[in-house]
């Protein structure tokens, strides 16, 4: 059972902690208060943690703390090399144009460890589009080249950003060298080998933006969250842009599930630790309006693969409610049975229940962009 | 020698103080500012070596023409002044 979580916020970084079998959660810690904290990581391999800013202006930078946020040292970032350029090139026949333009960090939409077989390794995702590794815990980082000089790579597009990301990192706890990528927008990609080969694995998503004869490319479907089953590793779970998708062949194929009430569209999902049929979505009403339906914010719940989803609504707010949950901002602890959310109006829920019922425990943080256990 | 000053808003994050440095162009004065504050390059400069995008700089009260290279002379009495663009939130 967690007893700690990490909420990172446009005004800092929040740390929330409860006594072992209190229900209590309070604030226990704030860093870098007033700065845009994007992504924190615990490590719990070697108990670093870690900690994404974007100060805008100034860049994106990256802090590890050994002392769970006492102090903190600011470490290296992910650099594209010189001459490194993004945009669609050579575009396709008949399309016009388009100007590359020079490859910069604009931001670390991903930050996960290695397998428990890979000290020190992290892999980081980043707008736009680039994979990182750095194999001392973030001291140094090396542009994955084997993904960022596919052609098919160039082919990746802005979803709502002005450039691609990788927003989703799933290494297999059981075979550290298959790691399965999320990215907005290019579908889902795979290694089976460390990084060495990559196959985009997005067979069956469906994407109703591009034209009809584009639809079923793999290569152009928006990913809004991509998470694995630990226990399950086969089974795999997408939000995507305009629709739930299922894998249970390791992302071989996927199965579109189009009875998620109210409505399909949202950004996040979590699956359950031990159990790959349950999964937990927050939808929204739609792309062009993102909003809880009809002000009322709901969990989608399925314990049975997708067959079926239950709406779960006790103690969230269900007048006038206009709270987003974003990709990261939904987690499940170790044991499946607690869950925490947090809105892209400052607003931070827990459920002890696996989503039954749910308490609020602040409606005034900054808008919060990832939440995660300590786990 | 030309001095480079520092927005207050970049001393909340990392060490900047006011420095007097060697150099004929902004690039180089930089250069030798970043040669003995190795971690402020990536504040300043973008992956691709050019001025950030909401990064600003003054030679003598006026901005600089060239953002890439930064190839704007500066004098022995220049002051280069590393400012940010305003926004809200």
């Amino acid at each position: 059972m967690s007893n700690q979580i990490h909420v990172s916020t446009r005004k800092g970084l929040f740390t929330f902690a409860r006594d072992q079998g209190s229900k209590n959660w309070q604030i226990s810690d704030v860093s870098f208060l007033g700065d845009p904290v994007t992504m924190s990581l615990f490590d719990s391999r070697d108990g670093t943690l870690y900690a994404g800013l974007d100060h805008g202006h100034f860049g994106v930078k990256l802090h590890r703390s050994h002392d769970a946020g006492k102090s903190w040292e600011e470490i290296a970032v992910p650099v594209y090399p010189q001459g490194e350029l993004v945009g669609q090139f050579p575009s396709p026949e008949g399309a016009p144009e388009v100007t590359p333009q020079p490859a910069s960090l604009s931001y670390i939409w991903a930050l996960e460890p290695g397998g428990a077989d890979q000290p020190e390794l992290l892999w980081a995702g980043t707008i736009p589009g680039g994979l990182f590794v750095s194999r001392n815990r973030g001291s140094d980082w090396e542009l994955v080249r084997s993904l960022w000089d596919l052609p098919e790579r160039q082919q990746w597009f802005g979803g709502g950003m002005d450039n691609p990301g990788i927003h989703s990192i799933c290494v297999n706890p059981q075979n550290s060298n298959q790691v399965s990528l999320g990215v907005s927008c290019g579908g889902v990609w795979t290694t089976p080998d460390a990084g060495e080969t990559w196959s985009c694995q997005a067979d069956g998503m469906r994407a109703d933006y591009v034209p009809p004869d584009q639809a079923n490319n793999p290569n152009i479907q928006d990913v809004h969250r991509l998470v694995q089953c630990p226990a399950d590793t086969d089974s795999l779970w997408v939000q995507h842009h305009n629709g739930v998708f299922r894998s249970t062949d390791g992302a071989k194929s996927w199965q579109e599930l189009s009875n998620v009430p109210p409505a399909v569209f949202g950004f996040t999902v979590a699956v359950h630790p031990h159990d790959p049929n349950i999964a937990w979505f927050v939808p929204g009403v739609k792309d062009e309006c993102r909003v809880p339906v009809d002000g009322k914010l709901v969990v989608a719940k399925t314990v049975d693969g997708g067959q079926s989803f239950e709406e779960l609504r006790n103690g969230l707010p269900q007048e006038h409610c206009y709270d987003i949950v974003f990709r990261h901002c939904l987690d499940v602890d170790e044991t499946g049975d607690i869950l925490a959310m947090g809105s892209s109006t400052g607003s931070l829920w827990t459920s002890e229940n696996g989503g039954d019922s749910w308490d609020c425990l602040s409606n005034h943080l900054p808008q919060i962009y990832s939440v995660r256990f300590v786990k | 020698m030309p001095q480079v000053v520092f927005t207050a808003n970049l001393k909340r994050h990392i060490d900047c103080p006011t420095q007097t440095v060697s150099g004929q162009t902004v690039r180089q004065a930089l250069n030798n500012v970043f040669a003995e504050h190795r971690q402020l390059r990536g504040y300043i400069l973008d992956d691709q070596n050019n001025l950030r995008k909401h990064v600003v700089i003054f030679v003598d009260g006026q901005t600089i023409t060239d953002r890439r290279a930064l190839s704007d002379a500066v004098h022995e009495s220049s002051e280069i002044y590393v400012m940010q663009a305003l926004s809200g939130g």
